[in-house]
């Protein structure tokens, strides 16, 4: 459920108001450029298989995405996808519940246009789950200019979800989401590539989970703690920028690199870095590595163990508000055949990726430790295995 | 907290409405931006697949990239 809400993500009348002179501005902007060449993705299909096993959960399933371009100004696209969800995570666990299965299936459409050298884009996603149903719907648009030398990308998303809960028929809570996305990628050599993300989200509705809870210390017994239902703030907004730049290196490598700042206004402070190499073989072949480093602080209503009950207005205790860090390191390793052209398609791909990852938390505490008083368990840690397979051709 | 974020903003406005600026990379000049390793999001399917994946088990969400265009070679 929360994937899904993650996925789609956010609503705030604040952000709205700050960004509309900066929303015409655009489309003014928009008005006034030239017609020249653009471009539309190149027609393609991917099936993708994907496994993640780590925390006690495994999530695996397909994924197909379609690219088509009908004439010369139309191209459609869709993507069917999958979430198999079992097992069950360290909340799940020390809750007392007993391990689940349910299963998410995303289904989205989408549209761009072509006009000179801007393209107009539109889509849908849905997605549907046993308890969450989320609805997206996405405007964009996507101009080159400066001889093609530079790519300025602005979009907007609505979302809007029902939250319910399988232990109660009648609970259904609502949650809408507004995204609002500006970027620019530009071209400062022959080598070298440039790209700039901003991104605001905000959210506004049911945004706990309904099954968690926040633990306090038992007043009769302050070695012990007791549960009490997890309170969240009703809206959210976040902001985060990014930073990336892409080099081609003499001897046909790529080194990439990313940096990423993240802060909402729930106190959550986040850094991300990540950098990448890229070494094709003559024979088709593509190898690429990667690293990537990411590290919060908490948000303002976390806390492991609150010190009695209803201390607060606002108490959570999701790990994944929590103090934490993660490190990953991934390889992707890519066969590129029908290189100069086939009957029915013009090249294919396939391509193995995975990604390990470790997750370090530094004030969530692991509850499946007996013998522990309350606060002092063994802090939690766990890794994740994820693993790609998938098929690409171009036709 | 806004106003940080609206510098960028305005610069890329303020690039946007320089529209004199002549390209001071030719597209002659562009054959290794056109190489298909210099893309930032090769394969859209595996790269909204890994955004889900940070994004379940991550505070923080948005401006992953996959912002569209390229390297302008075409």
């Amino acid at each position: 459920m929360r994937a899904a809400r993650k996925a789609g993500a956010a609503a705030a009348v604040a952000a709205t108001e700050l960004f509309k002179p900066l929303l015409g501005g655009l489309c003014l902007l928009f008005a006034w450029l030239p017609s020249g060449a653009g471009v539309l993705p190149d027609d393609r299909a991917d099936a993708l298989y994907h496994s993640y096993k780590g925390g006690g959960v495994e999530v695996n399933g397909p994924s197909v995405l379609v690219l088509k371009k009908l004439g010369q100004n139309v191209a459609v696209n869709g993507n069917y996808y999958v979430d198999s969800i079992s097992g069950a995570s360290i909340d799940v666990v020390t809750s007392g519940a007993s391990k689940y299965s349910e299963k998410r299936t995303e289904l989205s459409a989408g549209v761009d246009y072509l006009h000179g050298n801007s393209t107009l884009s539109a889509s849908y996603t849905g997605s549907d789950e046993n308890d969450y149903q989320a609805n997206t719907a996405t405007f964009g648009v996507s101009m080159d200019m400066f001889g093609n030398m530079t790519t300025v990308t602005m979009g907007y998303a609505r979302g809007w979800d029902t939250v319910e809960n399988n232990t109660d028929a009648t609970f259904s809570e609502d949650v809408d989401r507004q995204n609002y996305q500006l970027g620019l990628i530009q071209v400062l050599s022959s080598n070298l590539l440039t790209e700039m993300d901003f991104e605001v989200i905000t959210d506004e509705g049911y945004l706990n989970n309904p099954y968690r809870s926040a633990r306090y210390i038992n007043p009769a017994d302050p070695t012990t703690y007791l549960y009490e239902a997890e309170v969240y703030p009703n809206t959210r907004t976040s902001s985060a920028i990014a930073l990336r730049a892409l080099y081609y290196l003499p001897w046909r490598d790529a080194a990439s690199g990313e940096y990423r700042y993240f802060e909402d206004t729930w106190g959550i402070n986040a850094h991300t870095l990540e950098l990448g190499y890229t070494h094709p073989f003559d024979n088709g072949w593509v190898l690429e590595g990667s690293y990537r480093y990411y590290t919060q602080s908490g948000a303002d209503f976390y806390s492991d163990l609150f010190p009695r009950q209803d201390s607060q207005n606002f108490m959570g205790r999701d790990k994944e508000l929590s103090t934490f860090d993660d490190n990953s390191v991934g390889f992707r390793l890519s066969y590129d055949f029908l290189r100069n052209g086939g009957d029915t398609i013009d090249k294919g791909s396939i391509n193995l990726a995975y990604d390990h990852i470790w997750f370090n938390y530094h004030d969530f505490r692991d509850l499946r430790s007996a013998g522990y008083p309350a606060g002092s368990e063994p802090l939690y840690q766990f890794s994740a295995d994820v693993v790609q397979i998938y098929l690409s051709v171009w036709f | 907290m806004q106003t940080r974020f609206l510098l960028p903003v305005f610069l890329a406005a303020l690039l946007a409405g320089c529209g004199s600026i002549e390209p001071w990379v030719k597209p002659y000049e562009r054959a290794n931006l056109a190489d298909p390793i210099m893309r930032f999001e090769r394969d859209p399917v595996s790269s909204a697949y890994l955004v889900h994946v940070y994004q379940a088990r991550e505070g923080a969400r948005g401006a992953e990239g996959g912002s569209g265009g390229g390297c302008g070679c075409n």
